[in-house]
């Protein structure tokens, strides 16, 4: 046990020192792109005002409102003593909005979205990969190329596929939007219908890309363990087939939730090109509208969140596997 | 060395992937030293021309001309030029003068054109339709009298001096040229895309470029991926830690915000393909570098390793000799994923509008970005985007496969 906990700490000492640099990098980075995005807001502003000296009132109101006229460090105290009251400060491109207002209306769409696909998916790739192992025969031989064609499928080609034929081609579901465009979101049936029919296209094209992953990592698992000794000895013992197969894909799951917990942590990254394709209100597009329009606040914000989310993930499965697999643990020792 | 050679290409799955792969790499070769225009010359005016030849107008009035004559020419011209929007109109008219709608085959254009003909008078009246849909069906009438006619075209030339119209000749409905004797034909498999550049050219240059951009990617992730996995894995301890912290770090901090920062210090202008290959190598060894660490730790303790430790040789040595050769295979491996990933990233990236700011090389990704501009996949244009995915997805496939295919040797336990 006092080995275990000799890892753990180490770990979590490793993990804080990420999440502190990251920290710091997440706000640095995008503040040392070139150009100013407090002249573009006043240039909006400002469009069509002749008086010189309006329009530097304005610049200074703002640059002070935003704090880009004070150095660097003094920016970045101010940014963290915020942070840590839970203020993530004025959103430039969308101002007035704050930054914790835009994610609250996006990051939830993202999640509904991606959440339930990559668990669907997950959970069908195994299954299939796990068939494809154990019946072998002409289900491995038609699955296996089909999944891995699909899976190398780049994820927008799938998205612009599904987007043609569903959308375009038969007008099953709608191309574009997390809901109607007429609609204003409000808890009527009206809405949730709209919602649901415009979830169809996103949702299944993360599911199809997810499923052909999942099984060819799934088979080619359960093949290495389905030929290991333990299954031979237990083969010999007698034991039932049915039992070993439990056995087996107990072992195979492993490196399979690994991928799951991975997935799961970089979800907002992976979002991103089918958010864009299918014009999804979710934090996948408001990252690129914020990188675009230069909008530093919501730029760390968002990539503070995916930040801890992949650190989370990452943390899970190492003390994870420190738990369930002893060598880990044991060359680490050493 | 031979005999590893020849078990690789005794499995199928790599032979497969090889020949696909093989098969790209020689279209790309190949192609343009027989087409050798400019892969991104605006020949059309206009967005997208669909696939098709096209035979220049002006040539094939003066190439020879020769008298076929086919039955089912005159309905062939008439279907091919009614369209399905009019056919609907003619439909709904003949239903509104009292056609029961069974007897309406908008399909059978003989007759449908034959019970128009019966049927149809610009006098009558009917209720509730606007004048704007009368004028239309007059129209409508008016152009079915001239396709219908069967008098010839007559060529004029306008005479310089009094600008009169002078006839030069006359084309008659049975003239036909041979494809061959017209001077100007241009095959356009892919038709055009948005800018009006041949697609097919473009995206084979766009295939090239791409496979250098996975190329330098590859190549470069997999370098830092080894160098750090090997000594992250075999020395441990403090020099694990801080490798480690650092794969960490770039594993958390989303490679975009990296990528859009260097892009934006090197300037616009210079954010070439082989740029944006750069900056994709040095964000995407973070998972070769994991792996190739958890493969040296599970090596570190062999009793090769531990002898050649003790008979003093030297970090690089031991490394090089005694553990590099258990993971070359391995190293092979991740080289052609990374490859293969770097194309995807490139083209998700330039999907997004990140990717490689030119004018002079088209890249897969750019073309796509292009096409999603244009709006390719709403209007209908399948030829502007759809061979690109069918192109990233085979690259990637035939890789994949090669991959599985190296798998199954080195690894027999996975074997079927």
């Amino acid at each position: 046990m006092k080995g275990y906990r000799k890892y753990f700490l180490n770990k979590l000492l490793w993990f804080l020192i990420t999440l502190v640099t990251a920290f710091i990098l997440n706000f640095i980075l995008p503040r040392l792109m070139p150009g100013d995005p407090v002249a573009s807001i006043v240039s909006r502003l400002a469009q069509g005002m002749s008086n010189t000296t309006g329009v530097q009132a304005i610049y200074q109101q703002y640059s002070d409102l935003f704090g880009t006229n004070k150095p660097m460090l003094e920016q970045f105290w101010l940014y963290m003593r915020n942070v840590f009251r839970g203020d993530f400060g004025f959103s430039f491109s969308q101002y007035p909005r704050t930054v914790a207002d835009v994610i609250k209306s996006s990051v939830w769409w993202t999640v509904i979205l991606q959440f339930p696909a990559i668990i669907v998916g997950w959970l069908i790739g195994n299954t299939l990969g796990a068939l494809a192992a154990y019946r072998k025969g002409s289900f491995d031989k038609v699955l296996m190329p089909v999944s891995i064609f699909i899976s190398n499928l780049p994820a927008f080609g799938m998205a612009i596929i599904l987007l043609v034929i569903f959308g375009v081609s038969l007008k099953w579901f709608p191309t574009s939007g997390g809901y109607g465009f007429d609609l204003i979101p409000n808890a009527s049936w009206k809405f949730v219908w709209s919602v649901i029919v415009h979830y169809q296209l996103p949702f299944w094209s993360v599911v199809l890309i997810t499923i052909g992953g999942q099984a060819i990592g799934m088979r080619s698992m359960a093949i290495y363990e389905l030929n290991a000794d333990y299954v031979k000895y237990s083969r010999f013992m007698g034991i039932k087939d049915r039992k070993i197969v439990g056995y087996v894909f107990r072992n195979a799951m492993l490196p399979q939730i690994t991928g799951l917990a991975l997935s799961i942590g970089t979800m907002v990254g992976g979002a991103l090109v089918a958010e864009i394709i299918f014009s999804y209100p979710g934090l996948g597009s408001t990252i690129l509208t914020a990188v675009l329009g230069q909008d530093y606040p919501l730029i760390s914000a968002t990539t503070l969140i995916i930040t801890i989310m992949v650190l989370a993930a990452n943390f899970l499965i190492e003390i994870i596997y420190g738990v369930l697999d002893p060598r880990i643990k044991a060359a680490q020792a050493d | 060395m031979k005999h590893t050679l020849q078990q690789v290409f005794h499995s199928g799955k790599f032979v497969t992937g090889f020949s696909i792969f093989v098969a790209i790499l020689l279209i790309v070769i190949i192609y343009p030293l027989i087409i050798t225009d400019p892969p991104l010359r605006i020949i059309g005016q206009g967005t997208f021309f669909e696939p098709g030849i096209y035979v220049n107008v002006y040539d094939s009035i003066s190439s020879p001309h020769y008298t076929l004559n086919l039955d089912d020419a005159a309905a062939k011209r008439i279907a091919s030029k009614l369209g399905e929007d009019d056919r609907i109109a003619i439909k709904d008219w003949l239903v509104a003068v009292g056609i029961p709608e069974s007897e309406i085959d908008t399909t059978d254009t003989a007759k449908l054109l034959d019970q128009w003909v019966n049927n149809y008078d610009p006098a009558t009246r009917i209720s509730g339709m606007t004048n704007a849909t009368r004028n239309y069906y007059i129209r409508l009438n008016n152009s079915l009298k001239g396709l219908l006619s069967t008098d010839g075209v007559s060529i004029a030339v306008a005479n310089p001096e009094t600008a009169v119209l002078e006839e030069t000749s006359t084309i008659v409905q049975s003239d036909y040229v041979n494809v061959n004797q017209v001077a100007n034909v241009r095959v356009l498999p892919l038709g055009t895309d948005n800018f009006g550049r041949d697609v097919l050219t473009e995206l084979v240059e766009a295939t090239r470029v791409s496979l250098q951009i996975g190329f330098v990617a590859g190549v470069i992730a997999t370098l830092i991926g080894l160098t750090l996995g090997l000594l992250s894995g075999y020395v441990g301890g403090f020099v694990d830690d801080i490798i480690m912290f650092i794969t960490n770090l770039f594993t958390v901090i989303p490679s975009f915000v990296l990528l859009i920062l260097i892009s934006f210090s090197i300037g616009q202008d210079r954010r070439g393909p082989v740029t944006i290959a750069i900056v994709i190598g040095f964000t995407s060894w973070v998972w070769t570098t994991r792996a190739v660490r958890s493969q040296v730790i599970s090596l570190r303790n062999r009793d090769h390793v531990n002898l050649s430790k003790l008979s003093g040789h030297s970090l690089v040595h031991i490394i090089v000799t005694d553990i590099f050769p258990y993971i070359a295979s391995y190293v092979v491996m991740a080289l052609i994923l990374q490859i293969s990933s770097g194309i995807l990233v490139e083209a998700g990236l330039s999907i997004l509008g990140l990717g490689p700011r030119t004018t002079d090389v088209p890249t897969l990704g750019l073309m796509m970005n292009w096409a999603m501009i244009y709006q390719a996949h709403i209007l209908g244009k399948w030829w502007a985007y759809f061979p690109v995915i069918v192109t990233i997805a085979l690259i990637a496939f035939s890789m994949n496969l090669m991959n599985t295919g190296l798998d199954q040797v080195f690894n027999p336990a996975l074997r079927d």
